[in-house]
């Protein structure tokens, strides 16, 4: 899975002002509606269902990243967006390290699947440290775009 | 004393897949032992105490997996892990269709 299958181009935030947990939630939520990808009337629920899956254990999985994600039966194909903050946001992440690089996610109910390869395609770019560190500097939501293209083409990882 | 490296196969049972919380505890289980710890999905081997690496395998229910371990404590940390998936990762909350119940 690439990540042109499962980004939102026009719910990219180059700069998240959020500071803190459910803020980021709700800003890349809010960027997913006003891109036309969720129901007005989910947001609120999906906000609620993210932060709950974020009580089990945080998505921040390190090195500055995290997935915050859930399941979403008003949601018939995975979407998602990505958030850059250049001061980071304190996710309870798994190395304590503080978030810069968020990658949202919401799958229908009954597709584990495609989930999880977006998770795989996720953290085998982020491995790379070049594209983790081009991503923490991009300054719109154009750079991330084109970064992400990049990545599809593997120009920083083999597949 | 030194024990022998071990590789033993396991399946991913639960329904939700290798994703991110089974990846977690997958790790958090790992890290509680000194021996090093790789999990290989055909040919592809990384280190099962990296989440991020673990979740570069996209492991979907029915994946065999392959659980290599060396280091002194290495028949603990492997009974362990292989536990973690007979259990289906204790059920995977997050993969109950049903929000629970409990207290």
């Amino acid at each position: 899975m690439k990540f042109s299958d499962f980004i939102t181009s026009d719910a990219i935030r180059a700069e998240v002002t959020a500071t803190d947990k459910p803020g980021v939630i709700e800003e890349l939520v809010d960027a997913l509606q006003a891109a036309g990808r969720i129901d007005a009337d989910q947001r609120d629920d999906i906000v609620a269902s993210i932060l709950k899956r974020e009580e089990l254990g945080s998505t921040g999985i390190g090195r500055g990243v995290a997935v915050p994600h859930t399941k979403h039966p008003s949601i018939d194909q995975l979407v998602g967006t990505v958030g850059v903050s250049a001061d980071g946001v304190d996710f309870d992440s798994l190395d304590g390290e503080r978030v810069q690089l968020f990658f949202l996610l919401i799958s229908p109910p009954e597709r584990p699947g495609d989930h999880l390869r977006a998770l795989e395609n996720i953290s085998r770019q982020l491995r790379d440290e070049t594209f983790c560190r081009f991503l923490k500097q991009s300054k719109t939501s154009d750079d991330i775009f084109q970064l992400l293209q990049e990545a599809d083409d593997d120009q920083f990882v083999s597949s | 004393m030194t024990s022998p490296p071990l590789q033993r196969s396991v399946v991913v049972r639960n329904p939700e897949g290798l994703h991110a919380r089974p990846a977690d505890r997958l790790v958090r289980t790992a890290g509680a032992y000194t021996s090093d710890i790789a999990v290989v999905r055909d040919g592809q081997r990384v280190d099962g105490k990296s989440i991020l690496s673990l979740l570069t395998l996209g492991a979907t229910q029915g994946t065999e997996l392959s659980i290599e371990v060396d280091g002194e404590d290495a028949p603990e940390a492997m009974a362990a892990l292989v536990e973690l998936f007979e259990s289906g990762f204790d059920g995977d909350a997050e993969a109950a269709s049903t929000p629970n119940p409990g207290p």
